[in-house]
């Protein structure tokens, strides 16, 4: 196993790079960066989208997260390989393909997470703002959202786990992500499978059990500055014990 | 300053208000009563559009306030509004509570809001909680942040929909004491509340409702010593010996 790991390393972690182009966990990395950085703001447009009162907003918005949720993302990724071509003429890289299936999936699965969310604000604190004269816009922006993201981050965190993961569909339509590449060291010594998909496990593990790490902190910094007040009512024993944690 | 012209009001087949009208005049202190269910806490929460209403019309200093179109939160800043439930923002601090509207609605530096927001916490008299969370607070302690809070726009008009509703016995007079502060400075006061004793002492005018209907107008005296309507004379009844109807 150390020898497997002295001898690949290397292409483990960039795949051919600099000779070739950028392969291994470094590209497992960056897709999944990029695919949460653009999908939450995917996610929370279509959350906001899916509580607004205005029909011709929720309505659309509400038909495509049926339809997403309702596809597995490896037939996204199909759609998109293979039928966008149709549609724009020149083909779709694997990357961008990856990158166009995880954002679409995941600002779906987001956008219900922010609508759980902005529901899970009382009634009371929208109203509270509304009365003191500020516009939907301004409540949504200073009033509900602020408290909804701190009920949302565990419900964030699975998302962003899980897209880590699902990054690994890559291999169906040969980007060299880190399967990718794990597979392809596999055919090459041939001899130890076990060691070479144990060691990809692992890969993925340390990213997953880092991020989850990362926002757990998060979570702790948040509820030091105000969480813990939120779920009080004024005065219970409970309570102060909890604010003093 | 407020008036009401024919206004009704359902909730699906419910008609929560039927036929209302009222006008309540500037420095006026008008307490609403009656038993729960009679549409008072509805009544109170059309003044400012947080309920929309089927017919008839509500006008404030001489604006429409349900019309399409009309600058609503502009009106809104203008009438503060306490709720039985306080509803302070839980994220914000005990200041930030009372400068949000100012500097987001009212275009305030956040300096000039600061100090503002001050002087209103001095006045209900939680000057020192200022950087605390609101959670931090007792009831009565939130509730007069959220009367300061709605005071920070400096609005002529201020409604509380049951204001003590929800404080434990105990909590209710600090509460009462700030609202009656505000009657000496001559504000413009409706108030829904089933402290009678409030009613009696500082209301200008009682109007009793019951099953969407203003059923009873009077002075405080009049209403507590003659009532005139079958069903107010049943509700004082009622309140006055609660166990008198007892099996």
């Amino acid at each position: 196993m150390l020898d497997l790991i002295h001898d690949y390393w290397l292409y483990f972690l960039v795949g051919q790079y600099p000779q070739g182009p950028l392969g291994g966990v470094a590209v497992t990395v960056l897709l999944a960066a990029l695919a949460l950085l653009l999908a939450m703001p995917v996610g929370l447009l279509l959350g906001l989208a899916r509580v607004s009162t205005i029909a011709a907003l929720r309505r659309p918005v509400t038909v495509l997260v049926y339809l997403v949720r309702g596809i597995p993302l490896l037939l996204m990724v199909f759609w998109i390989y293979f039928f966008l071509p149709t549609v724009t003429g020149h083909k779709t890289d694997q990357f961008s393909t990856m990158l166009i299936a995880l954002v679409v999936f995941d600002g779906v699965y987001l956008a219900e997470i922010v609508r759980a969310g902005i529901q899970g604000v009382p009634r009371g604190q929208y109203e509270a703002a509304r009365a003191l004269g500020l516009a939907h816009r301004k409540a949504m922006r200073r009033v509900i959202l602020p408290q909804a993201l701190r009920s949302m981050l565990p419900s964030l965190v699975n998302q962003f786990v899980s897209t880590i993961k699902a990054t690994s569909l890559g291999y169906i339509i040969g980007l060299t992500e880190a399967s990718f590449i794990a597979t392809q060291v596999n055919s090459q010594v041939f001899v130890h499978p076990t060691a070479v998909y144990l060691l990809l496990s692992l890969t993925y593990f340390v990213l997953c059990f880092g991020l989850s790490r990362f926002a757990f902190a998060l979570e702790k910094r948040l509820a030091r500055r105000a969480l813990p007040h939120m779920a009080r009512s004024p005065g219970s024993p409970t309570a102060s014990a909890a604010s003093n944690a | 300053m407020i008036q009401f012209n024919q206004v009704n009001k359902w909730y699906g087949d419910y008609h929560a208000l039927v036929d209302i009208d009222e006008t309540i005049a500037k420095g006026e202190v008008v307490v609403v009563c009656g038993p729960s269910g009679s549409g008072k806490s509805t009544l109170i929460r059309t003044i400012n559009r947080l309920e929309a209403i089927e017919s008839g019309s509500i006008t404030f200093d001489g604006e429409d306030i349900h019309r399409r179109g009309v600058d609503l939160n502009r009106l809104r800043s203008r009438i503060g509004f306490v709720f039985q439930q306080f509803n302070l923002f839980p994220h914000l601090t005990v200041l930030q509570n009372c400068t949000l509207a100012p500097i987001e609605v009212g275009g305030a530096r956040p300096a000039q809001a600061h100090q503002k927001a001050m002087a209103l916490l001095d006045r209900v008299g939680l000057a020192h909680k200022a950087d605390a969370w609101p959670a931090e607070l007792s009831g009565g302690q939130q509730q007069r942040v959220a009367i300061a809070r709605a005071l920070a726009m400096e609005p002529p008009v201020m409604l509380f929909d049951e204001p003590t509703s929800a404080l434990d016995p105990e909590m209710v007079g600090e509460v009462l004491l700030v609202m009656q502060g505000l009657v000496r400075d001559g504000m413009t006061l409706v108030v829904v509340t089933h402290e009678m004793g409030f009613a009696r002492d500082v209301a200008h005018r009682v109007l009793f409702m019951d099953q969407g209907r203003i059923l009873e107008r009077a002075e405080p005296h009049a209403f507590f010593n003659h009532p005139q309507h079958p069903r107010a004379q049943q509700f004082l009844a009622d309140i006055r010996t609660p166990f008198a109807r007892a099996p």
